[in-house]
Protein backbone atom coordinates (compact mmCIF):
# COMPACT_ATOMS: atom_id res chain seq x y z
CA UNK A 1 0.00 0.00 0.00
CA UNK A 2 2.76 2.50 0.94
CA UNK A 3 4.42 1.50 -2.03
CA UNK A 4 1.29 1.76 -4.17
CA UNK A 5 1.03 5.70 -2.58
CA UNK A 6 4.80 6.29 -3.09
CA UNK A 7 4.43 5.07 -6.76
CA UNK A 8 1.34 7.66 -7.46
CA UNK A 9 3.65 10.47 -5.89
CA UNK A 10 5.93 9.83 -7.50
CA UNK A 11 4.07 10.38 -11.01
CA UNK A 12 2.68 13.32 -9.52
CA UNK A 13 5.76 15.01 -8.79
CA UNK A 14 7.51 14.41 -12.55
CA UNK A 15 4.03 15.91 -13.96
CA UNK A 16 4.15 19.06 -11.69
CA UNK A 17 7.97 19.48 -12.65
CA UNK A 18 7.55 19.16 -16.29
CA UNK A 19 4.24 22.02 -15.76
CA UNK A 20 7.22 24.21 -14.17
CA UNK A 21 9.34 24.41 -17.33
CA UNK A 22 5.90 26.17 -18.71
CA UNK A 23 8.01 29.20 -17.79
CA UNK A 24 11.64 28.44 -17.91
CA UNK A 25 13.34 29.84 -20.82
CA UNK A 26 14.21 27.29 -23.98
CA UNK A 27 17.60 26.04 -24.18
CA UNK A 28 17.68 26.03 -27.87
CA UNK A 29 18.24 29.17 -30.22
CA UNK A 30 16.65 30.34 -33.76
CA UNK A 31 19.66 29.31 -35.63
CA UNK A 32 20.19 31.09 -38.73
CA UNK A 33 19.33 34.64 -37.26
CA UNK A 34 21.14 33.64 -33.88
CA UNK A 35 24.07 31.61 -34.32
CA UNK A 36 25.43 29.99 -31.69
CA UNK A 37 28.94 30.84 -29.93
CA UNK A 38 31.67 28.26 -31.29
CA UNK A 39 34.98 28.80 -29.62
CA UNK A 40 38.15 29.04 -31.83
CA UNK A 41 38.99 25.53 -30.76
CA UNK A 42 35.60 24.17 -31.64
CA UNK A 43 36.40 21.20 -34.45
CA UNK A 44 34.05 21.00 -36.99
CA UNK A 45 35.41 21.50 -41.07
CA UNK A 46 38.61 19.53 -41.88
CA UNK A 47 41.21 21.98 -42.76
CA UNK A 48 45.49 21.31 -44.05
CA UNK A 49 47.68 23.52 -42.64
CA UNK A 50 50.97 24.93 -43.77
CA UNK A 51 54.27 25.33 -41.69
CA UNK A 52 55.62 28.59 -40.64
CA UNK A 53 57.78 28.47 -43.63
CA UNK A 54 54.30 28.21 -46.08
CA UNK A 55 55.10 24.67 -47.41
CA UNK A 56 52.73 21.98 -46.89
CA UNK A 57 52.53 19.88 -43.82
CA UNK A 58 51.43 17.38 -45.04
CA UNK A 59 53.44 13.93 -45.28
CA UNK A 60 50.78 11.82 -46.87
CA UNK A 61 51.73 9.29 -44.09
CA UNK A 62 47.75 7.66 -44.66
CA UNK A 63 47.16 7.56 -40.61
CA UNK A 64 44.37 9.90 -40.80
CA UNK A 65 42.86 7.60 -43.60
CA UNK A 66 43.35 4.88 -41.47
CA UNK A 67 42.05 6.49 -38.32
CA UNK A 68 39.11 7.74 -39.74
CA UNK A 69 35.86 5.67 -38.48
CA UNK A 70 34.08 6.19 -41.87
CA UNK A 71 36.40 6.24 -44.52
CA UNK A 72 36.21 9.42 -45.46
CA UNK A 73 39.45 10.45 -46.44
CA UNK A 74 41.43 9.07 -49.41
CA UNK A 75 45.16 10.12 -50.54
CA UNK A 76 47.97 9.44 -52.93
CA UNK A 77 51.61 9.62 -51.44
CA UNK A 78 54.21 11.25 -53.46
CA UNK A 79 57.38 12.63 -52.80
CA UNK A 80 59.61 15.39 -54.22
CA UNK A 81 63.12 16.08 -55.47
CA UNK A 82 64.53 16.86 -52.12
CA UNK A 83 63.20 13.12 -50.47
CA UNK A 84 59.77 14.93 -49.08
CA UNK A 85 56.76 12.63 -48.88
CA UNK A 86 53.77 14.98 -49.88
CA UNK A 87 50.05 14.27 -51.20
CA UNK A 88 49.69 14.37 -54.94
CA UNK A 89 46.14 14.39 -53.88
CA UNK A 90 44.13 14.82 -50.54
CA UNK A 91 40.53 13.91 -50.83
CA UNK A 92 37.56 14.44 -47.70
CA UNK A 93 34.18 13.61 -48.80
CA UNK A 94 32.03 15.75 -46.42
CA UNK A 95 28.97 14.06 -46.54
CA UNK A 96 30.03 11.33 -45.00
CA UNK A 97 32.65 13.34 -42.08
CA UNK A 98 30.82 13.01 -39.02
CA UNK A 99 33.50 15.33 -37.14
CA UNK A 100 34.84 12.88 -34.72
CA UNK A 101 38.10 14.42 -35.12
CA UNK A 102 40.26 11.42 -35.19
CA UNK A 103 42.24 12.48 -38.01
CA UNK A 104 43.17 15.32 -36.07
CA UNK A 105 44.31 13.34 -33.14
CA UNK A 106 46.00 10.95 -35.89
CA UNK A 107 47.91 13.26 -37.47
CA UNK A 108 51.99 13.02 -36.42
CA UNK A 109 52.35 16.59 -37.97
CA UNK A 110 49.54 18.75 -37.08
CA UNK A 111 48.54 18.77 -40.55
CA UNK A 112 44.99 18.14 -40.62
CA UNK A 113 43.04 20.01 -38.20
CA UNK A 114 39.38 21.03 -37.44
CA UNK A 115 37.79 24.22 -37.55
CA UNK A 116 35.16 26.07 -36.11
CA UNK A 117 33.11 26.40 -39.25
CA UNK A 118 30.13 23.93 -39.39
CA UNK A 119 28.14 25.15 -42.02
CA UNK A 120 28.63 23.71 -45.10
CA UNK A 121 25.70 22.43 -46.85
CA UNK A 122 25.30 22.34 -50.76
CA UNK A 123 22.22 21.43 -52.66
CA UNK A 124 25.19 19.34 -55.01
CA UNK A 125 26.19 16.00 -53.13
CA UNK A 126 29.38 16.13 -55.55
CA UNK A 127 29.96 19.50 -53.65
CA UNK A 128 30.47 18.05 -50.52
CA UNK A 129 33.52 16.31 -51.80
CA UNK A 130 36.29 18.84 -51.44
CA UNK A 131 39.69 18.40 -52.85
CA UNK A 132 43.14 19.44 -51.46
CA UNK A 133 43.39 23.05 -53.01
CA UNK A 134 39.78 22.91 -51.14
CA UNK A 135 41.28 22.24 -47.65
CA UNK A 136 44.26 23.58 -47.84
CA UNK A 137 44.98 26.80 -46.03
CA UNK A 138 47.51 29.56 -45.90
CA UNK A 139 48.10 29.42 -42.06
CA UNK A 140 49.36 26.99 -39.53
CA UNK A 141 46.03 26.69 -38.16
CA UNK A 142 46.37 26.11 -33.86
CA UNK A 143 50.19 25.53 -33.76
CA UNK A 144 52.01 28.62 -35.08
CA UNK A 145 55.81 27.61 -34.73
CA UNK A 146 55.19 23.78 -35.16
CA UNK A 147 57.54 22.77 -38.76
CA UNK A 148 57.61 19.11 -38.38
CA UNK A 149 60.68 18.89 -41.31
CA UNK A 150 63.00 20.76 -38.59
CA UNK A 151 62.02 18.45 -35.60
CA UNK A 152 62.17 15.30 -37.52
CA UNK A 153 64.94 12.94 -38.08
CA UNK A 154 64.17 12.23 -41.57
CA UNK A 155 67.13 13.77 -44.18
CA UNK A 156 65.87 15.65 -46.99
CA UNK A 157 67.72 17.89 -49.06
CA UNK A 158 68.64 20.66 -47.27
CA UNK A 159 68.85 18.99 -43.59
CA UNK A 160 70.66 15.93 -42.89
CA UNK A 161 70.82 13.72 -40.56
CA UNK A 162 71.09 15.23 -36.79
CA UNK A 163 70.69 18.76 -38.07
CA UNK A 164 67.15 19.30 -36.99
CA UNK A 165 66.13 21.20 -33.63
CA UNK A 166 67.42 19.66 -30.45
CA UNK A 167 68.84 17.14 -32.46
CA UNK A 168 72.51 14.87 -31.61
CA UNK A 169 74.27 13.85 -34.11
CA UNK A 170 73.93 10.32 -34.81
CA UNK A 171 75.68 7.73 -32.75
CA UNK A 172 78.28 5.25 -35.25
CA UNK A 173 77.72 2.07 -33.63
CA UNK A 174 80.60 0.54 -35.20
CA UNK A 175 83.14 2.89 -33.47
CA UNK A 176 84.28 2.26 -29.81
CA UNK A 177 84.73 5.99 -29.24
CA UNK A 178 82.66 8.19 -27.04
CA UNK B 1 -41.79 23.11 -31.16
CA UNK B 2 -43.91 22.24 -33.48
CA UNK B 3 -40.67 22.03 -36.24
CA UNK B 4 -41.67 20.27 -39.00
CA UNK B 5 -39.58 17.42 -40.06
CA UNK B 6 -37.95 19.25 -42.56
CA UNK B 7 -36.93 21.72 -39.71
CA UNK B 8 -35.40 19.14 -37.97
CA UNK B 9 -33.11 18.21 -40.67
CA UNK B 10 -31.85 20.88 -41.76
CA UNK B 11 -31.10 21.99 -38.56
CA UNK B 12 -29.04 18.93 -37.56
CA UNK B 13 -27.59 18.79 -40.78
CA UNK B 14 -26.57 22.27 -40.36
CA UNK B 15 -24.99 21.37 -36.37
CA UNK B 16 -23.65 18.14 -37.76
CA UNK B 17 -21.51 20.28 -40.93
CA UNK B 18 -20.05 22.89 -38.39
CA UNK B 19 -19.53 19.94 -36.18
CA UNK B 20 -17.55 17.91 -38.72
CA UNK B 21 -15.57 21.20 -39.68
CA UNK B 22 -14.27 22.31 -36.44
CA UNK B 23 -13.87 19.13 -35.05
CA UNK B 24 -11.66 17.90 -38.21
CA UNK B 25 -9.71 21.48 -38.39
CA UNK B 26 -9.11 20.95 -34.47
CA UNK B 27 -7.60 17.60 -34.64
CA UNK B 28 -5.09 19.23 -37.40
CA UNK B 29 -4.52 22.02 -35.33
CA UNK B 30 -3.47 19.83 -32.13
CA UNK B 31 -0.57 18.27 -34.26
CA UNK B 32 0.67 22.22 -33.87
CA UNK B 33 -0.55 22.83 -30.28
CA UNK B 34 1.06 19.13 -29.15
CA UNK B 35 4.35 20.39 -30.44
CA UNK B 36 4.44 23.88 -29.44
CA UNK B 37 3.11 22.18 -25.74
CA UNK B 38 5.95 19.51 -26.04
CA UNK B 39 8.86 21.78 -26.87
CA UNK B 40 8.02 24.25 -24.25
CA UNK B 41 7.88 21.82 -21.83
CA UNK B 42 11.31 20.26 -22.87
CA UNK B 43 12.80 23.18 -22.96
CA UNK B 44 12.66 23.94 -26.89
CA UNK B 45 11.07 26.24 -29.12
CA UNK B 46 8.85 23.98 -31.42
CA UNK B 47 7.39 24.90 -34.84
CA UNK B 48 7.59 28.70 -34.82
CA UNK B 49 8.68 29.37 -38.17
CA UNK B 50 5.47 28.87 -40.65
CA UNK B 51 2.88 31.76 -40.15
CA UNK B 52 2.22 33.71 -36.77
CA UNK B 53 3.72 31.60 -33.64
CA UNK B 54 3.98 28.85 -36.45
CA UNK B 55 0.06 28.01 -36.92
CA UNK B 56 0.59 27.89 -40.29
CA UNK B 57 2.97 24.43 -39.96
CA UNK B 58 -0.97 22.79 -39.71
CA UNK B 59 -1.18 23.82 -43.17
CA UNK B 60 2.02 22.89 -44.26
CA UNK B 61 1.92 19.44 -42.82
CA UNK B 62 -1.86 19.05 -44.65
CA UNK B 63 -0.53 19.65 -47.85
CA UNK B 64 2.77 17.46 -46.99
CA UNK B 65 0.30 14.40 -46.25
CA UNK B 66 -2.21 14.76 -49.10
CA UNK B 67 0.43 15.23 -51.90
CA UNK B 68 2.68 12.21 -50.21
CA UNK B 69 2.66 9.02 -52.32
CA UNK B 70 -0.68 6.67 -50.87
CA UNK B 71 1.46 3.28 -51.16
CA UNK B 72 -0.65 -0.03 -50.20
CA UNK B 73 1.96 -2.98 -49.85
CA UNK B 74 1.71 -5.71 -52.96
CA UNK B 75 1.65 -8.54 -49.09
CA UNK B 76 -1.46 -6.58 -47.82
CA UNK B 77 -4.69 -7.46 -47.43
CA UNK B 78 -5.90 -5.19 -49.59
CA UNK B 79 -9.84 -4.62 -48.96
CA UNK B 80 -9.23 -4.54 -45.19
CA UNK B 81 -5.73 -2.34 -45.40
CA UNK B 82 -8.10 0.53 -46.74
CA UNK B 83 -10.96 0.09 -44.86
CA UNK B 84 -9.06 -0.19 -41.32
CA UNK B 85 -8.10 3.17 -41.19
CA UNK B 86 -11.80 4.57 -41.79
CA UNK B 87 -12.78 3.07 -39.01
CA UNK B 88 -11.12 4.66 -36.32
CA UNK B 89 -12.13 7.97 -37.86
CA UNK B 90 -15.69 7.21 -38.57
CA UNK B 91 -16.51 5.67 -34.79
CA UNK B 92 -14.73 8.92 -33.01
CA UNK B 93 -16.73 11.11 -35.11
CA UNK B 94 -19.89 9.05 -34.79
CA UNK B 95 -19.21 9.21 -31.19
CA UNK B 96 -19.49 12.89 -30.73
CA UNK B 97 -22.80 12.69 -31.84
CA UNK B 98 -24.12 11.96 -28.02
CA UNK B 99 -21.61 15.53 -26.70
CA UNK B 100 -23.51 18.29 -24.68
CA UNK B 101 -21.82 20.65 -25.79
CA UNK B 102 -24.00 23.67 -24.82
CA UNK B 103 -27.74 23.54 -23.94
CA UNK B 104 -29.38 23.16 -27.16
CA UNK B 105 -25.83 22.65 -29.15
CA UNK B 106 -25.39 18.76 -29.55
CA UNK B 107 -26.73 16.55 -32.22
CA UNK B 108 -28.14 14.20 -30.30
CA UNK B 109 -30.18 13.91 -27.11
CA UNK B 110 -29.57 9.56 -27.09
CA UNK B 111 -31.22 8.26 -23.66
CA UNK B 112 -28.03 5.86 -23.83
CA UNK B 113 -25.62 8.44 -24.41
CA UNK B 114 -23.06 7.29 -22.28
CA UNK B 115 -23.54 3.28 -23.30
CA UNK B 116 -23.57 4.47 -27.13
CA UNK B 117 -19.77 6.43 -26.30
CA UNK B 118 -18.34 3.24 -24.94
CA UNK B 119 -19.61 1.24 -27.88
CA UNK B 120 -17.94 3.55 -30.02
CA UNK B 121 -14.65 3.63 -28.63
CA UNK B 122 -14.77 -0.16 -28.21
CA UNK B 123 -15.63 -0.31 -31.71
CA UNK B 124 -12.37 2.16 -32.35
CA UNK B 125 -10.14 -0.75 -31.71
CA UNK B 126 -10.90 -3.18 -34.59
CA UNK B 127 -9.72 0.06 -36.91
CA UNK B 128 -5.99 -0.83 -34.95
CA UNK B 129 -6.23 -4.50 -35.07
CA UNK B 130 -7.33 -4.64 -38.80
CA UNK B 131 -4.20 -2.87 -39.60
CA UNK B 132 -2.15 -4.74 -37.64
CA UNK B 133 -3.45 -7.76 -39.11
CA UNK B 134 -3.95 -6.91 -43.20
CA UNK B 135 -0.36 -5.12 -42.99
CA UNK B 136 0.80 -8.37 -42.97
CA UNK B 137 3.91 -7.98 -41.16
CA UNK B 138 5.17 -8.96 -38.34
CA UNK B 139 5.95 -5.47 -36.27
CA UNK B 140 2.75 -4.57 -37.53
CA UNK B 141 0.94 -7.74 -36.15
CA UNK B 142 2.70 -7.27 -32.59
CA UNK B 143 1.10 -3.79 -32.75
CA UNK B 144 -2.53 -4.70 -33.44
CA UNK B 145 -2.22 -7.88 -31.10
CA UNK B 146 -0.91 -5.59 -27.86
CA UNK B 147 -4.04 -3.15 -29.35
CA UNK B 148 -6.06 -6.22 -29.01
CA UNK B 149 -5.24 -6.79 -25.47
CA UNK B 150 -5.21 -3.52 -24.00
CA UNK B 151 -8.38 -2.66 -25.20
CA UNK B 152 -10.11 -5.63 -23.74
CA UNK B 153 -8.18 -5.18 -20.02
CA UNK B 154 -9.00 -1.38 -20.29
CA UNK B 155 -12.60 -1.21 -21.72
CA UNK B 156 -13.33 -3.69 -18.70
CA UNK B 157 -13.18 -0.56 -16.03
CA UNK B 158 -13.51 1.97 -18.52
CA UNK B 159 -17.24 1.29 -18.20
CA UNK B 160 -17.08 0.42 -14.54
CA UNK B 161 -15.79 3.81 -13.76
CA UNK B 162 -18.48 5.53 -15.24
CA UNK B 163 -21.29 3.66 -13.56
CA UNK B 164 -20.47 5.68 -10.53
CA UNK B 165 -21.78 8.41 -12.26
CA UNK B 166 -24.43 6.94 -13.42
CA UNK B 167 -25.81 6.02 -10.06
CA UNK B 168 -25.49 9.54 -9.15
CA UNK B 169 -27.42 10.75 -11.95
CA UNK B 170 -29.68 8.30 -12.25
CA UNK B 171 -29.33 8.06 -15.89
CA UNK B 172 -27.44 7.38 -19.52
CA UNK B 173 -28.50 10.82 -21.10
CA UNK B 174 -25.43 12.95 -21.15
CA UNK B 175 -27.74 15.99 -20.86
CA UNK B 176 -29.29 14.95 -18.31
CA UNK B 177 -25.90 14.23 -15.90
CA UNK B 178 -24.57 17.43 -16.37
CA UNK B 179 -28.31 19.11 -15.15
CA UNK B 180 -27.88 16.16 -12.36
CA UNK B 181 -24.34 18.03 -11.37
CA UNK B 182 -26.42 21.60 -11.58
CA UNK B 183 -28.13 20.51 -8.38
CA UNK B 184 -25.71 18.14 -6.58
CA UNK B 185 -22.04 20.12 -7.92
CA UNK B 186 -19.85 18.52 -10.02
CA UNK B 187 -18.97 15.04 -10.14
CA UNK B 188 -14.85 15.03 -9.46
CA UNK B 189 -16.12 15.63 -5.44
CA UNK B 190 -17.86 12.07 -4.98
CA UNK B 191 -16.41 9.84 -7.65
CA UNK B 192 -12.96 10.83 -8.04
CA UNK B 193 -11.84 7.69 -8.32
CA UNK B 194 -14.11 7.17 -10.78
CA UNK B 195 -12.36 10.31 -12.55
CA UNK B 196 -9.04 8.90 -11.69
CA UNK B 197 -9.55 5.15 -13.37
CA UNK B 198 -11.68 6.62 -16.14
CA UNK B 199 -8.88 9.22 -16.92
CA UNK B 200 -6.45 6.32 -17.33
CA UNK B 201 -8.64 3.85 -19.07
CA UNK B 202 -8.89 6.83 -21.69
CA UNK B 203 -5.65 7.14 -21.75
CA UNK B 204 -5.23 3.73 -22.80
CA UNK B 205 -8.18 3.44 -25.45
CA UNK B 206 -6.98 6.75 -27.23
CA UNK B 207 -3.22 5.03 -27.25
CA UNK B 208 -1.64 7.83 -26.14
CA UNK B 209 1.58 7.99 -24.46
CA UNK B 210 2.24 6.40 -21.74
CA UNK B 211 0.09 3.74 -22.87
CA UNK B 212 0.97 4.03 -26.92
CA UNK B 213 2.10 0.42 -26.64
CA UNK B 214 0.78 -0.81 -29.44
CA UNK B 215 2.82 1.79 -31.62
CA UNK B 216 5.67 2.12 -29.67
CA UNK B 217 8.48 3.86 -31.87
CA UNK B 218 11.26 2.50 -30.08
CA UNK B 219 9.99 -1.31 -29.76
CA UNK B 220 8.00 -1.93 -32.86
CA UNK B 221 9.13 0.53 -35.29
CA UNK B 222 5.47 2.49 -35.72
CA UNK B 223 2.96 -0.58 -34.39
CA UNK B 224 -0.18 -1.19 -36.33
CA UNK B 225 0.72 1.87 -38.57
CA UNK B 226 4.01 0.84 -39.50
CA UNK B 227 2.95 -0.07 -43.60
CA UNK B 228 0.76 3.16 -43.96
CA UNK B 229 1.88 6.08 -45.42
CA UNK B 230 0.23 9.08 -47.00
CA UNK B 231 -3.84 10.10 -46.28
CA UNK B 232 -4.14 6.23 -44.62
CA UNK B 233 -1.30 7.73 -42.21
CA UNK B 234 -2.96 10.70 -41.92
CA UNK B 235 -6.81 9.70 -41.09
CA UNK B 236 -4.77 6.83 -38.25
CA UNK B 237 -3.37 10.86 -36.61
CA UNK B 238 -6.85 12.30 -37.28
CA UNK B 239 -8.22 9.24 -35.43
CA UNK B 240 -5.82 9.84 -32.74
CA UNK B 241 -6.27 13.03 -32.12
CA UNK B 242 -9.99 13.34 -32.38
CA UNK B 243 -9.77 10.31 -29.68
CA UNK B 244 -8.38 12.63 -27.36
CA UNK B 245 -10.26 15.37 -27.88
CA UNK B 246 -13.56 13.32 -27.63
CA UNK B 247 -12.10 11.51 -24.24
CA UNK B 248 -11.51 14.98 -22.66
CA UNK B 249 -14.72 16.40 -23.74
CA UNK B 250 -16.37 13.25 -21.92
CA UNK B 251 -14.38 13.61 -18.88
CA UNK B 252 -15.47 17.54 -18.51
CA UNK B 253 -19.07 16.23 -19.07
CA UNK B 254 -19.23 13.43 -16.96
CA UNK B 255 -16.76 14.74 -14.22
CA UNK B 256 -16.58 18.61 -14.28
CA UNK B 257 -20.15 19.86 -15.05
CA UNK B 258 -19.73 19.86 -18.86
CA UNK B 259 -21.01 23.73 -20.12
CA UNK B 260 -21.64 24.29 -16.28
CA UNK B 261 -20.10 27.49 -14.92
CA UNK B 262 -20.35 31.42 -14.08
CA UNK B 263 -20.21 34.54 -16.37
CA UNK B 264 -19.47 33.03 -19.49
CA UNK B 265 -21.57 31.44 -22.60
CA UNK B 266 -21.64 27.66 -21.54
CA UNK B 267 -19.98 26.46 -25.06
CA UNK B 268 -16.82 28.28 -23.83
CA UNK B 269 -16.73 26.68 -20.87
CA UNK B 270 -17.18 23.59 -22.11
CA UNK B 271 -14.18 24.15 -24.79
CA UNK B 272 -12.34 25.31 -22.28
CA UNK B 273 -12.81 22.93 -20.01
CA UNK B 274 -12.50 20.20 -22.31
CA UNK B 275 -8.75 22.43 -23.64
CA UNK B 276 -7.44 21.81 -20.47
CA UNK B 277 -7.94 18.22 -20.43
CA UNK B 278 -6.57 18.34 -23.73
CA UNK B 279 -3.72 19.96 -22.44
CA UNK B 280 -3.21 17.40 -19.98
CA UNK B 281 -2.53 14.57 -22.20
CA UNK B 282 0.01 16.45 -24.07
CA UNK B 283 1.73 17.08 -20.96
CA UNK B 284 1.68 13.04 -19.67
CA UNK B 285 3.48 12.90 -23.01
CA UNK B 286 6.11 15.35 -22.27
CA UNK B 287 6.44 13.77 -18.62
CA UNK B 288 5.48 10.37 -18.14
CA UNK B 289 7.48 7.30 -19.73
CA UNK B 290 6.47 4.04 -21.77
CA UNK B 291 5.71 1.13 -19.09
CA UNK B 292 7.02 -2.44 -20.09
CA UNK B 293 3.88 -4.04 -21.70
CA UNK B 294 3.30 -6.82 -18.47
CA UNK B 295 3.42 -3.73 -16.26
CA UNK B 296 0.41 -2.01 -18.40
CA UNK B 297 -1.38 -5.40 -17.94
CA UNK B 298 -0.87 -6.12 -14.75
CA UNK B 299 -1.79 -2.16 -13.64
CA UNK B 300 -4.70 -2.47 -15.57
CA UNK B 301 -5.88 -5.66 -14.11
CA UNK B 302 -5.17 -5.64 -10.53
CA UNK B 303 -4.89 -2.22 -9.93
CA UNK B 304 -7.34 -0.14 -11.91
CA UNK B 305 -10.16 -3.15 -12.05
CA UNK B 306 -10.73 -3.48 -8.24
CA UNK B 307 -10.16 0.41 -7.59
CA UNK B 308 -13.52 0.79 -10.19
CA UNK B 309 -15.28 -2.21 -8.18
CA UNK B 310 -14.57 -1.09 -5.03
CA UNK B 311 -15.61 2.41 -6.05
CA UNK B 312 -18.73 1.18 -7.97
CA UNK B 313 -19.54 -0.52 -4.70
CA UNK B 314 -19.06 2.42 -2.22
CA UNK B 315 -21.01 4.66 -4.20
CA UNK B 316 -24.07 1.99 -4.87
CA UNK B 317 -23.99 1.42 -1.18
CA UNK B 318 -23.71 5.16 -0.32
CA UNK B 319 -26.71 5.81 -2.74
CA UNK B 320 -28.60 2.93 -0.95
CA UNK B 321 -28.16 4.37 2.34
CA UNK B 322 -29.27 8.00 1.43
CA UNK B 323 -32.12 7.13 -0.39
CA UNK B 324 -32.95 4.76 2.81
Amino acid sequence: MLEALKAVQSQLVTLWTVIQHTFSRADTVEYPEQKPYTPPRYRARIVLTRDPDGEERCVACNLCAAACPVDCIALQKAEDDDGRWYAEWFRINFSRCIVCGLCEEACPTYAIQLTPDFEYCEYNRQNMVYEKEDLLISGPGKYHDYNFYRLAGKSVHGKDKGEAYREERPIDVKSLMP
Amino acid sequence: MNDTWLDILIGNGLVIAILLVVLLSLAAVLIWLERRLLGIWQDRLGPNRVGPLGIGQVLADMIKIFTKEDWIPPFADRAVFILAPTIVVITMLLAFAVVPFAPGIGISDLNIGLLFFLAMSSLAAYSVMLAGYSSNNKYALIGGLRAAAQTVSYEVFMGLALMGVVILAGSFNMREIVQAQAANGWYIVPQFFGFVVFLIAGIAESHRLPFDLPEAEHEIVAGFHTEYSGMKFGLFFIGEYLGVILISAIITTLFFGGWLGPWLPPLVWFCLKTLVFICFFVLLRAAIPRPRYDQLMSFGWKVMLPLALVNLMVTGAVVLVQEG
